[in-house]
């Protein structure tokens, strides 16, 4: 056998509009812990999915064991020896541990009879490999997270896997189960077992894996040894672009206090997180994914209902609102998701719009179409929207079309706080950049605005202040000249020691 | 030019083949399209199409109603005996306000404890006959005297050589409509079908969304029975046994997407007419009346697999 | 024995029990009618009335069986009424031509071919099954007046109706092909590939179809399942009545999603048990022989079965919230 398990060689993988991968080559070693990292829509998904066959790449090889292979799915690829540890578990909660790790793969007769007297013993015996401290009978959907990442770890075991690939696999993992969780991917390691290892949490990455391979924009920039190097010169490679936006920053000129949060806490997304914005300002909210800062501004918006603490609105105290009210006092929220949260896709542009302000848009409930469409056509103009007329359907726009009817549906009823929840994610560069001309324009008309994003360059571009998030809590404030990327990695990744555990 | 008329064939290949069928029968059959006839049609038409027009707001927000069939046999149950007993206006307001507040019931056990419309409306299914039964004590009732009360204006009287039913529902479906296409809530309606979690972001309460279209569903089912009650002038237990399953498709085949969202009061009435016109055409061909189950069957799979693959062009293409 | 009751190594030994107790309240629920039922009627717990109950239940039984296999699928089969009416006209009906038993097969034969029809256009046309069979129960009533021309057909043999009056005890023999289809489908369900698909395929399909299970064939196997079983059902019927009518077993299908849903299977799939049908069915049998047995006007029997679905459902939100938790 050679020291290489895995080898993926100049793969390319485009979709309609984006190079989601662009001649990636990596390797991974029996016996190592290989970390994936980048930022969001760097390529990391979309390599993971071509190793495990849910993507078929346009170009490229992957050779697994010196032998080029074709993955024809996610079975193959198990049947194969490659194992994919998905974000979202791909088990059926009804059955029971052993049926979940062989998972249609199960031992049967010739008349499709389980063996189940077979099935018990050989996931008893992965179990035991793993150290699990349950039994193969139990219904998978009475575990812990924890414990069902454990049954498809032992998934591993049972398919005598030689590649094993974990993407962000202690996203909702307490401390404690972290530990075991490492202590098993230790245990794979000294088994001879390749493990390719992805995650935004860099202390764990420091921690478990031996070489790091860092992925932006599709492409390779480099892989290095983890005894080598050290948070600043990954996140530099993480983040490190060549300054091909131009960032337009507002005049820094701040009136009154629009929104002041005190002691918010949504347990366990985020606890006691206190703030305030000021009329023509732009605070930047940065955090890595999963810091609890779209759950935070859900909360302020009413979407989502806080346990504790105080909101004051031009410096008054409110109740918590909803939704409603929020919209009614002057409050937009830009989601996080355009599709599931923001859009009506059947709707078009026009329906759209108006949705949150229906009554602005009509006299003793019934709508004013004249004024819809005024609007529309305001919008349309001023934002460069490209659609074909009013009720084209906002399904069939790019992403950036989309969002511009997103934030359309949101100005036109002059709002006093706008909150932008990652405004560019997955748009093309034009609209990007026309999206941040937006916001400087829209502060210096006097609006409070708040900017979620996990671009560090965004939010260091288009921001007058800077509140760093980490855990669900609020770690660090930066202003002026300390607004640097350093601090903000700093902040972020220091405070990631791990909070006393109950 | 055949790409084009294949895409048209396949955008409005269900009304090509109504208008053949209607060709074919007018064809074979003189008395099909004369206005007497088309008449009769509509009129046949205007219950289930009273019906479906209320229906059709619940189906738009993403929900089902199967219990407007139970529904439609009480209110009548009530129309007729009140009629008896307290006179036909009284014997009205009483027939809507208990529509009103049956769908408030619906409307309250799926807008707000949320839970599932198929299974809730099903229970009302059941709970409902047993309602009717209890009421009626389980013998038939008939208007008394029916020769000379004004309450048979709704089933049978005319206005201007229309047919009061059918004005009625046509009425009925103009208002909806308009309700649906240009007021507020209608607006909602579509958004909370279309996007529940857009539309909970967009300020809207879905709650109170879904509550008012069950409201609307059992307030047309009222009027519904009113007609019924008048046109029969009497009410048997079973009377409008089956009925939701008519109603549900007819709003299916008009094109209105079970999962919300998409869909019309106006094709709503064009898929219950056309169940109507196959129904009276086949039965004027000779046919016997079940055939038209069967046809319908087709009719269905046809029209919403047609329908299916147009939207998924449309998305993919 | 049955797998919902698998202890959790979570809990304390007492909440295990509580969860179980909460996964199977079905079991609870015919305790207490039958516990009510006995006390209020001297008639009740004879054995006679309970192999009338076991009888009455099992024609809604057995199309619960094969309605079960569908709603774990996360399906519907709304036509299994209908179906059940053309197989019982054809067992009937086409006695004159061939004789008794290749009659009842193509009944069979009929109720498989549909079953087959629904499953291939959920399958293959992406609709949803509550529409495809919702036509079917319309269209199929629509071929059952077609064959049988709107008139009851009467058996020509009346040896016919004599071949399921064996009993077992006071158990007859309609009820045995209950029990026995419970058994085996449970059987299936819980020791086959085919029976632990069907829970992949209801709880996450993505899941499933990542681990190389074929959905399509798999649903078209179970709409066929249980499209046969109403065949089983309607061939039964017309054995016991001796006559096939047209109408026979209208809202059937409503009365055996109600015995399924008051089980315990959940419409959104991948939860639910032949254990569980069992216990609805058999409760929905109790309520409808003790109020008869009371002599309540017929009403009462239609209003507590929609209380006791609302109940039902109810119930299961807050079961599910805990769970959640």
């Amino acid at each position: 056998m050679s020291d290489v398990v895995l080898k993926v060689k100049d793969i390319t993988k485009t979709f309609p509009g984006v190079k989601a991968l662009d001649r990636v080559s990596f390797d991974i070693r029996p016996g190592e812990v290989h970390a994936l990292v980048g930022e969001n829509g760097a390529g990391k998904s979309t390599l993971m999915k071509a190793l495990a066959g849910l993507h078929r790449p346009d170009e490229g090889q992957i050779f697994y064991q010196g032998e080029a292979i074709e993955v024809a799915g996610p079975l193959d690829a198990r049947r194969k020896g490659i194992l994919l540890i998905h974000q979202e578990l791909s088990l059926s909660p009804e059955l029971s541990v052993a049926e979940n790790i062989y998972l249609g793969a199960w031992p049967t007769n010739r008349f499709g009879v389980l063996k189940k007297r077979e099935l018990r013993r050989d996931a008893t015996a992965a179990l035991e490999a793993l150290g699990c401290g349950f039994g193969p009978d139990v219904r998978v959907g009475s575990l812990s997270v924890a414990k069902q990442q454990m049954v498809e770890i032992a998934r591993a075991e049972a398919f005598r896997a030689n590649v094993v690939i974990f993407d962000e696999p202690t996203a909702s993992l307490t401390d404690s189960e972290k530990d075991q969780l490492f202590h098993t991917i230790r245990g794979l390691k000294a088994r001879g077992v390749g493990i390719v290892y992805i995650s935004h949490k860099m202390d764990e990455i420091f921690d478990i894996t031996d070489r790091i391979t860092v992925l932006r924009d599709g492409q390779v920039q480099g892989t290095v040894d983890t005894r080598d190097t050290d948070l600043n010169q990954i996140t530099r490679m993480m983040i490190g672009r060549t300054l091909d936006t131009y960032f337009v920053k507002a005049k820094a000129e701040f009136g009154a206090e629009v929104l002041r949060v005190e002691g918010l806490s949504n347990r366990p997304l985020f606890e006691d997180v206190s703030f305030s914005v000021r009329e023509g300002e732009v605070l930047g909210l940065y955090g890595l994914v999963g810091a609890g800062r779209s759950e935070l501004v859900e909360t302020i918006f009413g979407v989502r209902r806080a346990d504790a603490g105080k909101l004051f609105w031009k410096e008054g105290e409110i109740e918590l609102p909803t939704p409603r009210q929020s919209i009614d006092m002057g409050m937009a929220l830009v989601p996080e998701s355009r599709k599931e949260q923001g859009l009506v896709l059947m709707m078009g542009g026009r329906e759209n719009t108006s949705l949150p302000h229906l009554r602005l848009f009509s006299e003793v409930s019934v709508m004013n179409r004249a004024k819809e469409m005024a609007v529309f056509e305001k919008y349309r103009s001023a934002l460069s929207i490209k659609t074909t007329g009013p009720d084209q359907a906002v399904s069939q726009l790019s992403g950036g079309n989309q969002q511009k009817f997103v934030l359309a549906k949101w100005l036109c009823a002059d709002p006093k706080l706008i909150i932008l929840d990652e405004p560019t994610r997955g748009i093309d560069v034009g609209s990007k950049s026309a999206i941040h001309e937006l916001i400087a324009e829209l502060a210096e008309q006097g609006l409070a605005v708040i900017v979620i994003s996990s671009e560090m360059p965004e939010v260091l571009g288009v921001s007058h202040r800077v509140l760093a998030m980490s855990e669900g809590s609020v770690v660090a404030e930066f202003e002026g000249a300390a607004m640097t990327e350093e601090h903000l990695i700093d902040a972020v990744s220091h405070a990631r020691e791990p909070v006393a555990a109950e | 030019m055949e790409q084009r008329f294949k895409r048209l064939l396949r955008r409005h290949g269900l009304v090509v083949a109504f208008l053949v069928f209607l060709a074919g029968v007018a064809f074979n059959a003189d008395a099909f399209l004369t206005p007497g006839n088309i008449l009769d049609v509509l009129r046949q038409v205007s219950i289930t199409g009273m019906m479906a027009v209320g229906v059709t707001f619940v189906v738009l927000t993403g929900r089902l109603d199967l219990s407007v069939g139970s529904l439609l046999t009480l209110l009548t149950v009530i129309v007729v005996d009140q009629h008896n007993v307290a006179g036909p206006f009284p014997a009205i307001v009483m027939t809507l306000i208990a529509g009103l507040c049956i769908g408030a019931f619906n409307g309250l056990l799926v807008g707000f404890v949320g839970l599932n419309a198929l299974i809730v409306t099903l229970a009302m299914l059941s709970f409902l006959q047993g309602l009717v039964l209890f009421y009626s004590g389980g013998s038939n009732v008939n208007v008394e005297n029916a020769q000379d009360t004004w309450f048979a204006v709704f089933g049978r009287g005319e206005f201007l050589g229309l047919p009061l039913p059918v004005i009625l529902f046509l009425v009925g479906a103009v208002i909806a409509g308009l309700v649906l296409q240009f007021t507020t809530f209608g607006r909602r309606v579509y958004g909370v079908g279309g996007n529940e979690t857009a539309s909970i972001f967009s300020g809207i309460d879905a709650r109170w969304t879904v509550f008012w279209t069950y409201v609307i569903s059992g307030f047309t089912t009222g009027v519904a029975a009113i007609i019924m009650g008048s046109r029969v002038m009497g009410a048997q237990n079973t009377i409008g046994q089956g009925y939701e399953l008519t109603v549900l498709a007819g709003v299916i085949l008009g094109g209105t997407s079970l999962l919300g969202g998409s869909g019309s009061i106006w094709r709503t009435v064009i898929g219950i007419s056309m169940l109507g016109f196959i129904q009276n055409g086949l039965l004027l061909l000779g046919f016997p009346y079940y055939v038209q189950w069967l046809v319908t069957w087709a009719v269905i799979i046809v029209a919403v697999w047609i329908d299916l693959g147009a939207k998924r062009g449309r998305i993919f293409a | 024995m049955s797998h919902t009751s698998t202890v959790t190594t979570d809990r304390s030994p007492a909440l295990a029990a509580l969860s179980w107790l909460l996964r199977n309240h079905i079991w609870v629920f015919l305790a207490l009618t039958i516990i009510v039922f006995s006390l209020a009627s001297p008639y009740f717990l004879t054995l006679n009335n309970l192999g009338n109950i076991l009888t009455q239940g099992a024609f809604i039984g057995i199309l619960a069986i094969g309605m079960t296999m569908v709603m774990i699928d996360g399906e519907i089969d709304l036509s299994v009424g209908a179906v059940l009416a053309l197989a019982s006209a054809l067992a009937i009906g086409l006695q004159d031509h061939m004789g008794v038993w290749p009659a009842v097969f193509l009944g069979l034969m009929s109720g498989a071919a549909l079953g087959f029809l629904n499953g291939s256009l959920v399958a293959l046309s992406g609709m949803h099954s509550f529409i495809v069979t919702l036509g079917g129960l319309i269209g199929i009533r629509g071929l059952v007046f077609v064959y049988t021309g709107e008139n009851a057909l009467m058996v020509p043999d009346f040896s016919y109706t004599e071949i399921p009056e064996i009993y077992l005890g006071p158990v007859s023999l309609t009820a045995i092909i209950f029990f026995g289809l419970a058994l085996l489908f449970q059987w299936v369900l819980s020791s086959t590939r085919h029976g632990r698909e069907t829970y992949a395929v209801g709880d996450n399909i993505e899941a499933a179809h990542d681990a190389g299970i074929n959905v399509k064939r798999h649903k078209i196997i179970n709409f066929t399942l249980c499209g046969t079983l109403a065949a089983v059902c309607g061939i039964l019927l017309s054995m016991r009545l001796g006559t096939a009518e047209p109408n026979a077993g209208r809202i059937w299908e409503l009365w055996t999603i109600i015995a399924v849903v008051l089980g315990g299977t959940r419409l959104q799939g991948g939860f639910g048990s032949l254990w569980m049908t069992i216990g609805g069915v058999l409760t929905l049998a109790v309520l409808r022989n003790g109020l008869r047995l009371l002599n309540t006007p017929n009403y009462v029997e239609l209003m507590v079965m929609g209380s006791v679905l609302i109940l039902a459902l109810v119930l299961d939100k807050i079961l599910n919230r805990r769970e959640a938790t």
